[in-house]
């Protein structure tokens, strides 16, 4: 099976989204048929008589997985300090010094001074903050949008089912980060919310391909097909029948689309639209921390690597929840 | 299959349509063209009325946009910023970005196919293991964090290499092209592993080991030519995308290509600029996908366009 | 003797423990005769076979002891380089699924010539003669034209017959042909066990059958192994098997086919389900499905019993089923 349902570089680098996303979509797919082969026949090896269902088999599976409990650990860590940063950081990340400005680490400050004589610690630690709300709310936005219009086209199908195919392609030929570039630049609002909302406009379709895919198959299967002839209404069908059986190829896309949605919020950040000061955000310290490569580059390696860590715990957690549910590689 | 290119063809306008007419939207969502052609001082009411109506921009944006595109297909893009033609910028900025990519690609082949087939041969072995890990390494550094550090690395520690481009030879655009590369490349390593894995265990290579092949013919005559199917594809549809994901790369190196011009054209409100360079990086988009599912055909017999 | 395995084990190393594959088996094939080697799926025959031709995959499989004698070489004892000499020349095999065995994207004209190219140093345009040769020597028509073909555009029973051509290229003394008509239709199942039998005739190969069916055995093989996890448990000439089997596991296959003598009687059927091949059980390993067994099946294993001279059963009470006609 191919190894990775997403698609890092067009998050970050900001492509089109084409092919490689059918691939995406046709690996994710085969996460699906999983549900029948486990509930079909006794389950080899295992202990006797009790029936696994996919997500239990799935959970020991993952429990057992150092590369998922390791991820998980930092993503815990990461979500505790962008709720309490005020643990572990003294001081406020946007009270600065001058007079420090590219001094190496001192007492309170283990990372040293950046440019405008910041605290480096105590903003890579707020700027958690920023990174974790953004992948979260924009994963959440578009998970939802995507299933939900992925999902309907895929089992009503017809004219609706078109359009959205159509508008998929449109959003795909266009370079996530020159889209960004050209819609956030006007944006003079500090929040995350414009980046939020940015993301989730342009990151639905992604979602919904795969969604309809899924349905699409489990759509066919008997089980479904036993349903309609007993009469169940097509809401009944698509939540109790199709929906739990399709949400998994959805669950291992969107978790590795966290990772890459904190990427590109960083990237664009870096390119002057993203969030603006005051916002505390690792694009931002690395962008400022760039001119001053030679002199302080302590103040561009924290965030870097705060950044790299929390992108690789998510794309990590997302692989190992992939590998659980992914039938074929065991 | 010269209906089938029709029909593809077909296809394609409507999104290329679609995705120019966002793009045209959006543009003019961000700013007033005319501000920007006026500079920091901005233009006295007079001027930007008479520049207004010159550029056709008292007429409704459909109208606009249509004017535009017909513009396009004869060959006129606009003017840029300084008053020099678009298509003269492009002139300048397309082959830099162009070599680029071909830097990018070479080494998505060269590394990426090479690293996938090394891994996916040994898979569990700790070659295997490393790779794997470095891949994801890679994936999860954003393309700026691993520019930069290159950067401060190569060029500014060790002096390996200029940290800024100037003319944009084929050998100043190395590392900048496998900054570009970078994630794609760890992604097509494990393409092509999986792949590799996968074919390996199948019928038809254990078919050629009992005809007793050598097992250099069995990897190159059977195994690479099915295993490389997807990661043919994948490069193929990338070019596009790397092409138009060049800004970051371009801003670190300092590369005059066609990102630096994009990201002028928006810093300045230049619509023209914008709109025309993505214009011309959605077409490439489009006939690179077109291009790579004909090539598909050929790479696979068993696909038939009617 | 053309083949002569002896004490053949094979196993496979697996999450819930070590799977005895092929446990301790041993047959031998002459040069124009043919074996056929018969039992259920999981029983060990194909792995059996692929030892033999040395394509297991190893890890996970292990050959743990046996020899396995081809014209008098141990070829376990052989480099892999030697070993790879032999496959194609000396033994080949014919796979069951033609569609996935034979490369999509290569024509059957260059996977049959390649063959001629590898092991004998053709050109390219020789073997492309000698692949359209033997297809019209397996009787493909329009063979020159179809020779740039691929496997996808032909037939089931075409594919199965191009698949037969691989294998017979180069004659090899020995062809092992692993279920070659299972994923066929009946009708052209005839059609390719006959060419197969009557090529098998005409070069004087030894040819090893695998097979669980035995309507297919019955017509051409000329002696039979009955396999059941991992072991032989009955080896004997064709038509004494089917006169009186000598092992209850022979005599449960027979009886399981529907014949048309005894329509309306109820069909037999073994109970019980094969063993995990990780926990087989001790004793006789068919002690748990059989209708003769008693207290010393449970805790002797069964040595192969001499019946006859060139018979052999793995059953203590291989008397009693011999005579036993109507149990």
């Amino acid at each position: 099976m191919h190894e990775q349902p997403y698609e890092p570089e067009r998050a970050i680098a900001g492509t089109g989204m084409g092919g490689a996303m059918d691939l995406a979509a046709s690996e994710a797919t085969t996460l699906e048929g999983r549900p029948s082969a486990a509930s079909g026949g006794r389950a080899p090896g295992g202990p006797a008589g009790k029936p696994r269902s996919l997500w239990s088999d799935a959970w020991r599976d993952l429990l057992r997985n150092p590369v998922f409990l390791l991820s998980a650990l930092v993503i815990v860590f990461l979500v505790l300090i962008s709720l309490w940063p005020s643990a572990i950081a003294s001081g406020s990340p946007l009270t600065c010094d001058l007079a420090k400005a590219q001094d190496g680490p001192g007492p309170g400050a283990p990372f040293g001074y950046d440019g405008q004589g910041c605290n480096v610690y105590t903003r890579t630690v707020y700027g958690a903050r920023t990174s974790v709300t953004v992948g979260l709310c924009a994963t959440l936005g578009v998970a939802l949008l995507g299933s939900v219009l992925g999902g309907l086209a895929g089992y009503f199908g017809g004219v609706w089912d078109a359009v959205l195919s159509r508008i998929t392609d449109i959003v795909f030929a266009i370079p996530v980060v020159l889209g960004g570039l050209v819609l956030l630049s006007v944006v003079t609002s500090t929040t995350v919310w414009p980046v939020i909302g940015f993301m989730v406009l342009l990151g639905w379709p992604q979602i919904s391909r795969i969604a309809r895919g899924s349905v699409i198959t489990v759509k066919q299967h008997d089980y479904v097909q036993a349903a309609r002839a007993l009469g169940a209404s097509d809401t009944r069908i698509l939540l109790r029948h199709i929906a739990p059986n399709a949400v998994a190829p959805v669950i291992v896309v969107a978790t590795i689309a966290l990772g890459t949605y904190i990427a590109l919020e960083a990237t664009l950040s870096y390119l002057g639209v993203g969030l603006k000061p005051p916002s505390v955000s690792w694009g931002i310290d690395i962008s400022a921390a760039s001119p001053y490569i030679r002199n302080a580059p302590h103040a561009l390696l924290w965030p870097s690597g705060a950044l790299a860590v929390t992108v690789l715990a998510f794309i990590m957690l997302g692989d190992a929840v992939r590998d659980a549910l992914d039938p074929k590689l065991r | 299959m010269g209906r089938y290119v029709a029909r593809r063809l077909l296809q394609m306008v409507p999104v290329f349509v679609g995705a120019t007419l966002l793009i045209f939207l959006m543009v003019n969502v961000m700013g007033d063209p005319v501000a920007g052609l006026c500079g920091e001082q901005g233009c006295d009411p007079a001027t930007a009325a008479q520049l207004r109506r010159e550029l056709g921009l008292d007429k409704p944006l459909w109208q606009q946009y249509l004017t535009y595109m017909g513009n396009v297909f004869t060959g006129d893009f606009g003017t840029a910023f300084n008053g020099q033609p678009v298509t003269e910028l492009m002139a300048t900025a397309f082959p830099v970005t162009v070599r680029l990519t071909v830097v990018a690609v070479l080494l998505e082949i060269a590394v990426g196919i090479t690293l996938g087939v090394v891994t996916g041969l040994r898979r569990g072995r700790p070659v295997d293991t490393g790779v794997l890990l470095a891949t994801l390494v890679v994936i999860s550094v954003p393309t700026f964090v691993t520019g930069l550090l290159l950067q401060l690395l190569l060029g500014i520690r060790w002096q390996w290499i200029k940290p800024s481009v100037r003319s944009g030879t084929f050998d100043e655009l190395i590392v900048p092209g496998l900054v570009l590369a970078s994630v794609s490349l760890a992604y097509v390593t494990r393409l092509t592993r999986t792949s590799i894995a996968e074919n390996k265990r199948s019928d038809y290579v254990r078919t050629a080991v009992a005809k007793g092949l050598p097992r250099r013919r069995i990897i190159t005559r059977h195994l690479l030519r099915n295993s490389l199917i997807p990661v043919v594809t994948f490069i193929g549809t990338d070019i596009g995308a790397l092409m138009g994901g060049a800004i970051v790369t371009e801003r670190i190196f300092n590369i005059h290509g066609v990102g630096y011009q994009l990201y002028q054209g928006i810093l300045r409100q230049n619509t023209q600029t914008v709109v025309g360079f993505v214009t011309v990086l959605v077409l490439v988009f489009l006939v690179a996908n077109l291009l790579v599912d004909l090539l598909y055909a050929v790479l696979d017999p068993r696909i038939r366009y009617a | 003797m053309l083949l002569d395995v002896r004490d053949l084990r094979v196993e496979f190393r697996t999450r819930d423990g070590v799977a005895r594959a092929v446990d301790g088996v041993g047959f031998a094939v002459d040069a124009g005769e043919t074996l056929a080697v018969l039992g259920e799926s999981g029983s060990g025959k194909s792995v059996t076979a692929q030892a033999v031709m040395g394509i297991l995959d190893t890890p996970p499989a292990r050959i743990t002891g046996g020899r396995i004698l081809f014209q008098g070489r141990d070829l376990l004892t052989l480099k892999g380089e030697e070993r790879r000499r032999i496959r194609g020349t000396g033994m080949a095999m014919i796979f069951q699924d033609a569609l996935s065995a034979l490369n999509p994207v290569m024509t059957v004209g260059d996977q049959l010539g390649e063959m001629f190219v590898v092991h004998r140093g053709m050109s390219r345009k020789g073997a492309r003669a000698r692949a359209v040769e033997l297809m019209e020597r397996v009787r493909i028509p329009a063979a020159a034209q179809r020779v740039r073909d691929y496997p996808h555009q032909f037939s089931g029973g075409m594919r199965q017959r191009i698949m037969i051509a691989m294998a017979l290229a180069l004659e090899p003394a020995l062809v092992i042909a692993d279920e070659p008509t299972t994923a066929l239709d009946v009708t052209v199942q005839a059609q390719v066990m006959d060419l197969l039998a009557e090529l098998q005739r005409e070069y004087r190969m030894g040819l090893i059958l695998i097979t669980h069916d035995l309507g297919v055995v019955a017509d051409v093989a000329d002696r039979i192994a009955v396999m059941y996890a991992g072991r032989i448990v009955e080896s004997a000439p064709v038509h004494d098997i089917y006169k009186a089997p000598a092992h209850p596991y022979t005599r449960g296959l027979l009886d399981s086919i529907p014949r048309l003598d005894q329509k309306g009687r109820q069909l037999y059927a073994i109970q019980g389900l094969p063993p995990n091949l990780t926990h087989i059980p001790p004793g006789c390993s068919f002690h748990p499905r059989c209708p003769l067994a008693r207290d010393v099946c449970r805790t002797d294993e069964p040595p192969l019993y001499a019946v006859d001279e060139d018979r052999g059963s793995a059953c203590h009470f291989w008397r009693e089923c011999l005579h036993d006609r109507d149990h």
